[in-house]
């Protein structure tokens, strides 16, 4: 035991170390805030196809050579946001066909121009890190790492501001219309939030295990809190003591983090499950 | 009589993609006004609801609002949507969002905000189970709490789609009720039934859309071709 917090001190000696522990804590709060609406609007969808389409975004990013992908990566997944939640709205037939179809081509076309461009030498090991995180610990400038706070504050602050709104549109749409709340301008908003979310979290845990973040806290939540308050707060502590002991874990064990915070995520989920079934919760 | 009225139609063409589902639709409804809106599925009752309630527009002709009544002062009970059925949301978060008309663009609910809807829940009779989860309630406790909700978005008109689907007859009753004694304060009603006998003993107006269409009185419309028709089909309910 003293052996492992003597190993942690000397890691968080390092600025690589607590830049990663940082980020990870605020990636891991925000994604869990909009979980809850997401799942419950039936778009969890829509954090999968755009996870896909921001990574299709960052190989663009990579073969243009921009200093800062951010600046590529960020408006498109953000236009992608608002075009899926449009089709999603619509409900016609093939709504989840065209964003099942849009986030593969993603998939393929940035696949197939960073291979086509390949400017490293260590392609598959670039690809295997925009899919699934870094493969050890992370490597964040204090730039991205200022970023991300300032991003999460936003996020968190619009969030609680608006805590009020987003429960009401989330839980009756067509009332909340009728009374004279501005919905669309809530999805849109909730839209690019997401957005923003799954590009900030795309460093952490790549750009495949993103949506896992953003509904494993919610759906653990919503197995054992019956108001919307109680999930949401629930589902941000869920999220937050997950990514933690992922990235500990990560550091000790020398696994990449991205995968571990996600197996914590999945392990926390059954074991609220179980709880939910103890407590008679399973309405 | 005319400023009475909260709402006029006139002439109004309602559907969807501006394909036409029903036209020359005429009608008022005055302060404290019971409107009841009967007709076969798929007529397009909800759609001229939707339609009053500006979700969607109408194709073509005139929907007034009277004065003193603004598009956010209209309470509204919708058909339930699937999204609902497993969502955690407690009684009281559900009957606290109907003020968010009120609360406007301000991030929080007021003490009056907050006391509106618990007297709002008293009067639906749902104010022991504040804290309970709205999705573990029956199907006519839930409709008593949307009501609750709606009335905290209104003073002066509630809109109701349907909200006895799916209830028992008792609870089916005892929601008749409590629309009425609302509607006796003072609220005036347009709700869509399919029920007859409601029409006939608690409503003022009736509009029947149908190839043909009706507005008038209970007693014009039992006389009319349209009404008797109308009960024949439903098993003859209106004959007393
Ligand atoms: N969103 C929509 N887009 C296009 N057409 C629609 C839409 N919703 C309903 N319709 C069509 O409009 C017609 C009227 O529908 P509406 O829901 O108004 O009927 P209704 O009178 O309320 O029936 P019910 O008694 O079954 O509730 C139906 O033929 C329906 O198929
Ligand atoms: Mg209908």
């Amino acid at each position: 035991m003293s052996d492992m917090f003597s190993a942690l001190k000397i890691y968080f000696g390092y600025a690589n170390v607590r830049y990663a522990l940082v980020v990870g804590v605020l990636v891991a709060l925000c994604s869990s805030l909009l979980g809850v609406t997401l799942v419950l609007k039936r778009f969890s969808f829509i954090g999968d196809g755009l996870s896909h389409v921001a990574f299709g975004a960052l190989s663009i990013a990579s073969v243009l050579n921009v200093s800062n992908s951010m600046f590529v990566v960020m408006p498109i997944t953000i236009v992608c946001a608002i075009l899926l939640l449009r089709s999603g709205q619509n409900a016609k037939v093939n709504g989840d066909a065209a964003i099942a179809m849009m986030s593969v081509s993603a998939l393929a076309f940035g696949y197939l121009i960073m291979n086509i461009f390949a400017t490293s030498t260590n392609l598959s090991g670039d690809v295997c890190s925009t899919l699934f995180g870094s493969i050890s610990i992370l490597t964040l400038t204090q730039g991205e790492v200022w970023l991300c706070i300032i991003m999460s504050v936003l996020i968190v602050a619009i969030f609680v501001i608006l805590y009020n709104k987003i429960f009401a549109v989330t839980f009756d749409e067509s009332f909340s219309k009728a009374v004279g709340t501005n919905v669309n301008a809530y999805n849109l908003l909730i839209a690019v939030i997401i957005a923003i979310i799954i590009v900030l979290g795309m460093n952490l845990v790549g750009s495949l295990l993103i949506s896992a973040l953003i509904i494993f806290p919610a759906l653990s939540a919503m197995k054992l809190f019956r108001s919307f308050r109680s999930v949401t707060l629930f589902s941000a502590i869920f999220s937050v003591v997950c990514a933690v002991l992922g990235i500990l874990i990560s550091i000790l064990a020398g696994t990449p983090v991205g995968s571990t915070i996600v197996a914590a995520d999945g392990i926390a989920y059954v074991i609220c499950i179980l709880l939910g079934a103890i407590l008679g919760r399973t309405d | 009589m005319d400023n009475e009225s909260l709402i006029i139609c006139k002439d109004l063409e309602i559907g969807y993609n501006s394909s036409i589902l029903k036209d020359k639709i005429n009608f008022s409804v005055e302060q404290g006004d019971y409107l009841i809106i009967v007709g076969e599925n798929g007529a397009g009752k909800s759609t001229l609801m939707k339609t009053i309630l500006r979700l969607i527009s109408p194709i073509s002709g005139e929907l007034i609002f009277g004065e003193g009544l603004s598009a956010s002062e209209v309470g509204y009970l919708p058909q339930q949507t699937l999204v609902q059925k497993d969502f955690p949301a407690s009684v009281w978060e559900v009957v606290l969002s109907g003020c968010q008309s009120l609360a406007g663009l301000r991030p929080f609910y007021t003490k009056e905000e907050k006391a509106l809807a618990m007297k709002n829940l008293k009067r639906m009779g749902m104010d022991d189970l504040a804290k309970h989860s709205y999705r573990n309630l029956s199907g006519g406790q839930q409709q008593r709490v949307l009501l609750a909700r709606a009335l905290c978005a209104t003073k002066k008109l509630l809109l109701l789609d349907e909200p006895v689907a799916g209830l028992d007859p008792a609870a089916m009753n005892e929601l008749y009720e409590r629309i009425n004694k609302l509607n006796k304060e003072g609220v005036a009603i347009i709700m869509i039934s399919h029920d007859v006998r409601i029409a006939t003993q608690y409503a003022r107006h009736i509009l029947h859309i149908g190839d043909t269409l009706f507005w008038g009185t209970v007693e014009e419309y039992k006389a009319s071709e349209s009404g008797r028709a109308f009960a024949d089909m439903e098993g003859g309910e209106t004959g007393e």
